[in-house]
């Protein structure tokens, strides 16, 4: 036994890729076990490996843990990724509850029938900079600083840059009217375990094809 | 100021009774503004109280809180409700997950149309008796205890029994396979704060029906 955690998911994005993030920036090395098709899920679910027989599952320090905000709550709190007391804490959570909000969207894109793909298309973005981005660039106007919560690097920090990334693969110029989050992407971009991460190589998942949707599909339905 | 928390929301369940519950369950008096028109909604959006546009909002501490959950972490942790350590924390953070997306689906019914609400029903019923329940059931019945986790209230105890009387309000026999649960629904509604929200006259709200629907679709259209 390693005494690493040990993700458990398929090979892809989805629910387990802000547990990456998170673990990477706080410099773990980690595992994975690749589920591929739906006896692998099956099987998990038979050895009683997942409490509410789904993934994603995370192995560490002696617990099965699943449901990806417990997961994330547990390590942020481990690698001190949480703000120094309640009221930071408070902020972080309505930060990184907002970005997991415009998470769902960006996910689900993929996996959606291409008559319904126009529309969320439209709304995902109309989100991202209607709604959310503006806010976390007011965040950084207003206090000035380096980062979004306490002036340290927190989970809020890491989310915030992994969403940029992923709506900027679905238009690249996302980021045209928000200054504080261009600079804001470049400076947690070269936080060195972060930078690590953003390398080829690295156990950061690609935006999944539309030819390995239906695998996909297969393990869970 | 009354240093009340005051919360923002619709004269309804939806996402803020889990909120109304635990306040109530830690003892904690509230105040409550319910949104009746889409022009006190966009009110409140202009003038910059909703930080993601979104209700709930809960007025605590000097902050304007939203997010269901970033609420309910704070005032667990603000009131002793969220374990000792963190693997208690972790513990109940996986309950209360789990619960939440049970009661999402609950959440969501009234708002399916009426020819996919038996359908509906039946999912609920099979996701509680299948993958839900038989896990807290399995847990009281393993350590014997009276609450989830660490022989101490918490937050998740507050969520399941909420989630399981919202349930038997669809599904009435739902706990019939479950002992353990049955107990636990005892216990939980006869502590003291818990039996007071119960009575009529709480700010517990009835169950959404015709007119909530109508309100939260009215409010919150584009």
């Amino acid at each position: 036994m390693s005494g690493k955690p040990k993700l458990h998911y398929f090979n892809g994005r989805g629910r387990m890729e802000p547990i990456r993030w998170l673990l990477a920036a706080a410099g773990v090395e980690f595992e994975e076990s690749y589920l591929e098709k739906k006896e692998d899920l099956t099987k998990l679910q038979k050895d009683g490996s997942l409490l509410f027989q789904q993934v994603p599952m995370v192995e560490i320090d002696g617990m099965k843990l699943v449901q990806t905000r417990a997961i994330a709550n547990y390590i942020a709190t481990k690698y001190s990724l949480y703000g120094k007391d309640v009221k930071e804490r408070a902020l972080i959570d309505m930060y990184v509850e907002g970005l997991f909000d415009l998470n769902e969207l960006l996910l689900k894109y993929g996996f959606l029938p291409a008559d319904q793909k126009v529309e969320h298309f439209a709304n995902m973005m109309d989100k991202a900079t209607n709604r959310y981005f503006p806010v976390f660039e007011k965040v950084l106007k207003d206090h000035g600083k380096d980062f979004l919560v306490g002036n340290q690097l927190s989970r809020a920090d890491v989310q915030l840059l992994e969403i940029i990334l992923m709506a900027e693969e679905y238009k690249p110029d996302i980021l045209a009217k928000f200054p504080l989050l261009q600079s804001f992407k470049a400076r947690i971009s070269n936080i060195p375990t972060i930078k690590k991460f953003l390398q080829p190589g690295s156990q950061r998942k690609p935006l999944i094809r539309e030819e390995d949707v239906p695998k996909v599909m297969k393990i869970f339905h | 100021m009354s240093g009340k928390p005051r919360l923002t929301y619709l004269n309804g369940r939806g996402r803020m009774e889990p909120i109304r519950w635990l306040l109530a369950a830690a003892g904690v008096e509230f105040e409550e503004v319910y949104l009746e028109t889409k022009e006190q909604y966009d009110k409140l959006i202009k003038d910059g109280f909703l930080l993601f546009q979104q209700v709930p909002l809960v007025e605590i501490d000097g902050m304007k809180m939203v997010q269901t959950r970033a609420i309910m972490s704070y005032i667990a942790g603000k009131y002793n409700l969220y374990g000792k350590d963190l693997k208690e924390r972790a513990l109940i953070d996986m309950y209360v997950e789990g619960i939440s997306d049970l009661m999402q689906m609950i959440l969501m019914f009234p708002f399916s149309p009426p020819d996919a609400k038996e359908k509906n029903i039946e999912s609920i019923k099979e996701r509680a008796t299948n993958r839900y329940f038989p896990v807290f059931e399995k847990v009281l019945k393993q350590h014997g205890q009276d609450f989830l986790v660490g022989n101490k209230f918490s937050w998740a105890d507050v969520q399941l029994i909420e989630a399981i009387l919202a349930v038997e309000e669809k599904v009435p026999d739902v706990l019939s396979g479950f002992p353990q649960l049955q107990v636990f629904k005892s216990k939980m509604s006869n502590m003291p704060t818990i039996k007071k929200f119960l009575q009529p006259g709480s700010p517990r709200k009835p169950p959404p029906d015709a007119h909530y629907v109508e309100t939260v679709l009215k409010i919150f259209k584009k």
